[in-house]
């Protein structure tokens, strides 16, 4: 176990300097960040050259990249243009996206999962067909018109919510902006799990702990469950990293300053220094929850073991 | 008689328990707080470093300058300034009125605005706004053009005289100097800018009717009312919680809902149904915003003689009409001048300088673009930042009615560009080759600040790099006319040169808008199209 979690860690390094790399030289490809901050006039030329050189914008791609770099190895990830650190906007918006992202989580398991092993265990019958059928729905209609509607008539019409989060972003504040980030990949888990489980139930274990007289719970848990968990563990995983960085659309529709919203006021400025810093972090982010996924897969199947 | 005495308290306990409303107060001055949408500015929140609305908005809440501009008609009145004399329009006396101080406490002097001023014009502090201060004598010395190093730190031109006085001396005449003292760039600044930066920064400190009570950067800002504040505008409402929010179609959610009192841009999309959706409650104002389409004279195709036709002919074949209500939902008005309405008849705006150029005529159009030779290469693209705004779909209309009138399907299409800075680089580097979305919103409200910035030879905004000696030769004199009614005049004859030349394509001009809560009252907006937050009167 402890090699491989070394070899994984420093797989990670070549993995995390092409990440950064590639971001960096693509914000640098958008132009000239300066031209923008002066409104609809040129900069005059002096202000522009001293903005330049505050930034770093007037050094050579490559200098600046190892500038950079240097600097984030230090904990220094720059400042944005309106004269914030970026690891002070980090500090604002991580914890806001990482609670947004634990309540969508705990969504999927727990609805997703429950449904999947419903399903899955009543395959053919009404109910399984009821919810295939609604899976679908919500997996075709786009996150953005789902966030709309259950903002406009939970917020809205019925005033159950507040249409926008505050700026604090608590936990119950985030419920129904969860439950909407986590509506497409809810509906992925549970038809992971269900024909996961579908598969697994004629398994020859399943069929021994059936006749070994175990409790059916415990075998629909201990080893049905666990067994087919592995497919969905690994989308999860992965749709932690995605959650993260993706929530843009959720985020935007109600007013929560996370992640995404930083990343998308950086890209429209232009700001390296903020892009490339939330990039890196999330890309560190789905390092090690693909890692933490793998893990768990030895967790799960006593069969896999990692030397 | 009885009962109804004992209900009462039960009631208010009630009423309390579901909204928080004061009981048995009611008045007009109640110390209740709104709540207003608001951006995240881009720029650190400096008043010579702020240079658009976002934050323009929070710094005309904190901070009261020389002049204020009167919200209704835009006219520049003393507001800290007891006197601004001049005898000759390059040497001024400003003297301050007494019993003015900072929201700390300390005293406004001659030397809070000098301090100020040179802070700004100063290169080594990287204030966007600098060139605010490029009138006054020794600019070049602390803010060298060609950004080499600074060989002074102050302005000459300014000198503390009194402890209430201090006298400004220009580099040209500049008689309408005075009306612009009451932009955000000229606000005082007390000592605790200067002596921790940083800590004011985090809280500003200024001399407004609003002091900071709490800054959340990039998510909220709350302004209470500064009680012992000394001016005539003291705020009518406890104070304003500005919030930021991530799309303004989420601000607009929540007024519906309740939540938010204040929205000072309403989305586009949602324009179609404001009117139901709030009435009365929905402003749409004239603001001093222009819009119109450049052209880039550094590209021989455009600049040679004759294309001032081809330009004429586009200006008409624009159904302005047309594109103001179906797309902007007449949140624009078509444009017949190249100033703004807000100016007024006295500050140099009137119907016509632009005349028959700026009237849809289809005829008309394609015999001028006959007449000057075409369109350059058959086509003309227009470019714009498609980031913000809704410029893409008055792109698209402008594009289609252009084509219409021309009955060419190709004679114009758009040409859009991904980000803002993009855009600007663009015009910097001179890589424009057609026509491009030119945006002006004031400074301030005179007739100058329309004209010279945009199309005066060298000028800032003068993006498409239009040079004419006349109109150049007449700007300089309207300058150093020292009667304000001679000074608008001469601009009015400059305008005329442009009209000739047809420099630029007048689009439209945009208005402001609003919508608000029922618990206001009072709301309206001014020229610059910001709340005029301190008249705000809640519940």
């Amino acid at each position: 176990m402890g090699p491989y979690v070394a070899r994984r860690l420093l797989q990670m390094i070549p993995v995390f300097a092409g990440a950064t790399l590639l971001i960096f030289l693509m914000v640098n490809v958008m132009g000239d960040p300066v031209a923008g901050l002066c409104g609809e006039r040129t900069c005059d030329p002096a202000t522009a050259a001293r903005l330049k050189q505050e930034f770093g914008l007037d050094q050579p791609v490559w200098q600046q990249y190892l500038t950079y770099m240097g600097n984030v190895f230090t904990g220094d990830f720059g400042t944005a243009f309106n004269g914030q650190k970026v690891t002070e906007l980090m500090a604002t918006s991580f914890p806001v996206t990482a609670r947004l992202t634990i309540v969508a989580i705990l969504f999927e398991i727990a609805i997703g999962v429950t449904l999947g092993v419903a399903m899955g265990l009543s395959r053919g019958r009404p109910v399984d067909t009821g919810v295939l059928l609604v899976t679908l729905v919500v997996i075709s209609v786009p996150t953005f018109v789902t966030g709309l509607l259950l903002q406009l008539m939970l917020g809205v019409e019925w005033g159950w919510i507040k249409p926008s989060v505050s700026w604090e972003a608590g936990f119950g504040e985030l419920i129904v902006p969860g439950l909407v980030l986590a509506s497409v990949s809810l509906a992925y888990v549970t038809r992971l799990t269900r024909t996961s489980i579908a598969e697994n139930a004629r398994a020859d274990y399943v069929r021994t702990a059936v006749a070994k007289g175990l409790p059916r719970h415990r075998v629909i848990v201990r080893h049905l469950l666990r067994n087919s968990l592995i497919p969905v563990v690994t989308f999860i995983g992965a749709d932690i990293g995605f959650l993260m960085g993706g929530a843009i659309v959720t985020e935007r529709i109600f007013n929560i300053h996370g992640v995404g919203f930083q990343l998308y006021q950086g890209i429209l400025r232009q700001s390296t220094q903020t892009v490339v810093g939330f990039v890196t972090v999330l890309v560190l982010v789905f390092l090690v929850a693909n890692l933490l996924v793998d893990l768990l897969y030895a967790v799960l199947d006593p069969r896999i073991r990692y030397a | 008689m009885r009962g109804a005495t004992y209900a009462r308290p039960v009631v208010c306990a009630v009423a309390l328990a579901l909204v928080a409303t004061a009981c048995g107060g009611g008045g007009s001055d109640t110390g209740a707080v709104l709540s207003s949408s608001w951006g995240d500015p881009p720029n650190p929140l400096e008043p010579a470093n702020t240079n658009e609305v976002q934050g323009g908005k929070v710094l005309s809440m904190i901070f009261r300058g020389l002049k204020q501009y009167d919200p209704k008609t835009g006219e520049a009145r003393n507001m800290l300034a007891e006197t601004v004399d001049t005898t000759d329009g390059k040497n001024y006396t400003i003297t301050i009125k007494k019993g003015w101080t900072f929201s700390n406490g300390e005293k406004v002097t001659a030397r809070s605005f000098v301090d100020a001023w040179n802070y700004g014009a100063s290169l080594k502090n990287n204030q966007r706004n600098a060139y605010f201060f490029e009138y006054i004598d020794g600019y070049d010395r602390t803010h060298p053009a060609d950004g080499g190093k600074q060989s002074a730190d102050t302005l000459s031109g300014l000198k503390v005289v009194g402890d209430r006085t201090f006298t400004v001396r220009l580099r040209q005449k500049f008689s309408s100097f005075p009306d612009t003292l009451g932009y955000n760039a000229y606000a005082p600044l007390p000592r605790a800018f200067f002596d921790d930066h940083a800590a004011w920064l985090k809280k500003p400190v200024g001399n407004g009717p609003y002091r900071v009570e709490s800054y959340t950067r990039g998510s909220q800002l709350s302004l209470r009312r500064w009680d012992a504040y000394p001016g005539e505008d003291k705020a009518r409402n406890g104070g304003v919680d500005l919030k930021v929010y991530t799309d303004n179609n989420t601000a607009y959610t929540d007024l519906m809902a309740g939540n938010l009192d204040l929205v000072d841009d309403v989305p586009a999309s949602q324009l179609r149904n404001v009117r139901t959706d709030l009435g009365d409650r929905y402003i749409n104002a004239p603001a001093g915003i222009i819009q119109t389409l450049a052209f880039p004279y550094y590209d021989k195709r455009w600049s040679r003689a004759g294309m001032e036709k081809v330009r004429e002919g586009l200006s008409r074949a624009i159904n302005r009409v047309q594109i103001t209500r179906t797309i902007f939902r007449d949140t624009r008005t078509p444009a017949v001048d190249w100033t703004s309405p807000v100016l007024g008849k006295e500050g140099g705006y009137r119907a016509g300088p632009c005349g028959t150029a700026c009237v849809y005529d289809p005829a008309a159009a394609k015999r001028l673009i006959k007449e000057g030779g075409g369109l350059p290469g058959g086509q003309v693209r227009i470019t714009y930042n498609a980031d913000t705004g809704s410029h893409r779909e008055w792109v698209d209309a402008v594009c289609n009615s252009i084509n219409n009138a021309l009955g060419d399907d190709k004679a114009c299409v758009g040409n859009p560009i991904g980000t803002f800075a993009d855009y600007r680089n663009r015009i910097t580097d001179r890589k424009m080759t057609g026509p491009f979305r030119a945006g002006w919103q004031m400074d301030y409200p005179l007739i100058q600040n329309f004209l010279q910035p945009l199309y005066y030879t060298g000028a800032s905004s003068n993006d498409g790099k239009w040079s004419n000696p006349d109109f150049d030769r007449l700007v300089d004199k309207a300058n150093a006319e020292t009667d304000t009614a001679r000074a608008v005049e001469k601009f009015r004859q400059a305008e005329e040169v442009l009209r000739t030349d047809m420099a630029a394509i007048p689009l439209w001009y945009q208005n402001g808008n609003a919508g608000y809560s029922q618990r206001l009252s009072n709301v309206a907006l001014n020229p610059f199209s910001v709340p005029v937050y301190d008249q705000i009167k809640v519940g």
